[in-house]
């Protein structure tokens, strides 16, 4: 018996070793490699690869010197901080919306889905040149007028972001509506059925019972918006990395640095918000 | 006053007992609200897209001319001839389709052998390898981008299709995790009584797999390859560069167009309109690089749509 299990132990490794060979040479051993080159300074010779321990320097730089890196986290957190949300709710909206019995509902599906095939960066580029990506003829109301007066304001600046990227923020919804969606579907009726029974209405049916059983959806949506956001390849700070990347003076050293502080800035960005879902929904439960 | 607010209390429990209070969703104002909603995002969505193919197919004088809006006068398909030139569009691809097809079978057969044992097998460290594999997920590949690609022109397969072959071979590829987490959550769905019984038989665990699991994960697989497919294709950052100047995708020549344009038909200086870009024939290079996704897409989105669903991604 206990062969037998140990032949299965050995059989389940088969089965996952491409993935842990993969795993340790295309990505372990790439992040120790740029975590080490991050405290480098590289400079490409005839004979290879020559490195020089800089310490923090790389890190002093970015966050020092090169002023331009700063502004693009900033920017990058701001408007992050605004899409996410708008585009977890909308599809929450959108999903709702689905799952009532609407006629034609795989049409709608198709063409909410449509976005995630075609939105790769150089496509999103173009429209957003042609100004094909706000609101049509926004132009012409006064509202955006006065706006566009005075872009100073920390309310303005979002409203005028928003009026200019309302179709592509809303455009990243894909995925997430259809995930929205599956968990509706496969939502009991019969609970549903109890609570009409009990006198809730659609409203506080909605609010107590349909969110609170989404909220793990809500996580995964979440996990999901935060990365796809964050490494779309119009993201002005992967610009910046690749930009340093080739430059002569900064190089791979100060790019890695640069990707790091990145990606920490996404795990923190993730672990922020993921943790404040997960405590809510604790709170929900005691 | 008193009537007033009366009045105003009225309308307000009347508007509110016409939104909220029905019960059910069978109410004609819910009904219009939810299809008016829909039909208007819906064309938000579309929006872009009825730009862009009412433009590309818009000549110099309807662009010029302020009258001509969603109509085209004629049926002009100059730009469509413009951007196939620039964009060099049925080897382009080809090519294309080389880069992303063969990355994408690879990731999926990987993602395929690497759920299975995921979900069928119980090992030492499976947990740790399962919360590895999610959290590759989240590593932006900027972060393995620099050693990668010093790794990769050490191999001396920069340029080539191996730069993407490789990590999609071994389970590193674009999101491999969710094409993981796709066949792990599908293989646990799906009952182990076939599988037992070919065990009884003699069969051993690899003949089970290919002869009687893999089969069964059709759905699985298809909507992996899909998925697969259209990120692979729409992937412009890692393109640009692994492959440099040796390999190029529609996107990554939509990218250059404008360079690539001005280039092949350098603009003579004092004469307008005749050979300068204009919006009609970028907008036709667009098109050009989304039609065979569009056509793909609309043959298969019954996959794309249900396939989520289906696939139990959102299973706990």
């Amino acid at each position: 018996m206990k062969r037998l299990r140990n032949n299965r132990n050995i059989t389940g490794l088969l089965f996952v070793s491409p993935w842990i060979i993969g795993f340790l040479i295309f990505t372990a051993f790439p992040l120790l490699y740029s975590l080490f080159l991050s405290f480098q300074q590289v400079k490409i010779t005839t004979d290879g690869i020559k490195t020089k321990f800089v310490k923090f320097g790389n890190y002093e730089y970015a966050f020092t010197v090169d002023g331009t890196f700063l502004d693009k986290v900033q920017t990058y957190l701001q408007e992050m901080v605004i899409s996410v949300p708008i585009i977890i709710v909308f599809s929450l909206i959108i999903a709702l919306l689905l799952n009532q019995k609407v006629k034609f509902r795989g049409v709608f599906r198709t063409i909410f889905f449509l976005p995630v095939i075609i939105a790769s960066g150089p496509v999103i580029k173009e429209l957003i040149d042609q100004g094909i990506t706000t609101i049509p003829s926004i132009e012409q109301y006064a509202i955006y007028q006065s706006l566009n007066d005075n872009p100073e304001g920390f309310f303005n600046g979002i409203l005028l972001y928003l009026i200019k990227n309302l179709i592509v923020i809303l455009w990243y919804s894909g995925v997430q509506i259809l995930i929205f969606l599956a968990a509706l579907q496969k939502m009991d009726k019969q609970i549903f059925e109890a609570a009409k029974i009990d006198g809730a209405s659609n409203w506080e049916f909605f609010w107590k019972i349909t969110l609170p059983s989404l909220v793990p959806m809500i996580v995964v949506n979440l996990i999901y918006t935060i990365v796809t956001y964050s490494v779309f390849s119009l993201n002005p700070i992967i610009e910046h990395i690749q930009k340093n990347m080739f430059k002569v003076d900064t190089g791979y050293g100060y790019a890695s640095a640069l990707s790091w502080i990145y990606f920490l800035i996404i795990a923190a960005a993730l672990a922020i918000s993921v943790g404040a879902m997960t405590l809510k929904r604790k709170k929900n439960y005691t | 006053m008193q009537t007033k607010t009366q009045h105003l209390n009225k309308y307000y429990f009347k508007t509110k007992r016409m939104f909220l209070g029905m019960q059910g969703t069978d109410g004609l104002l819910f009904k219009l609200l939810i299809y008016g909603l829909l039909i208007g995002i819906g064309f938000v969505y579309l929006y872009p897209l009825l730009y862009m193919g009412v433009y590309s197919f818009k000549s110099l004088d309807d662009l010029l001319n302020p009258l001509v809006n969603w109509i085209p006068t004629q049926f002009y398909t100059g730009n469509y001839e413009q951007a196939n030139k620039v964009m060099d569009f049925f080897s382009t691809l080809m090519e294309t389709l080389y880069v992303t097809v063969l990355p994408a079978l690879a990731q999926t057969a990987v993602a395929a052998v690497v759920g299975y044992g995921l979900a069928r097998f119980d090992f030492k460290g499976k947990k740790i390898i399962f919360v590895l594999v999610l959290a590759t997920f989240i590593i932006p590949p900027q972060v393995t981008l620099i050693p990668r690609y010093i790794f990769f022109n050490e191999l001396n397969i920069l340029g080539s299709l191996s730069a993407f072959l490789l990590p999609a071979t071994f389970g590193q590829g674009l999101n491999s995790a969710i094409f993981i987490l796709i066949f792990y959550q599908f293989f646990r769905a799906v009952p182990k009584a076939l599988e037992e019984a070919a065990q009884l038989d003699g069969a051993g665990h690899f003949r089970i797999f290919f002869t009687i699991a893999l089969p069964m994960a059709l759905p699985a697989i298809i909507i992996s390859f899909l998925f697969s497919f259209v990120w692979y294709w729409n992937e412009t950052y890692l393109a640009a560069i692994y492959f440099g100047d040796a390999l190029t995708t529609l996107p990554l020549q939509l990218q250059k167009f404008v360079a690539t344009y001005q280039k092949m038909f350098p603009a003579e200086m004092g004469v307008s309109g005749g050979n300068q870009l204009n919006e009609g024939i970028k907008m036709a290079g667009t098109v050009l690089s989304i039609l065979p996704l569009l056509i793909v897409y609309f043959i298969t989105q019954r996959w794309f749509v249900e396939g989520v669903d289906r696939s139990g991604i959102t299973g706990e």
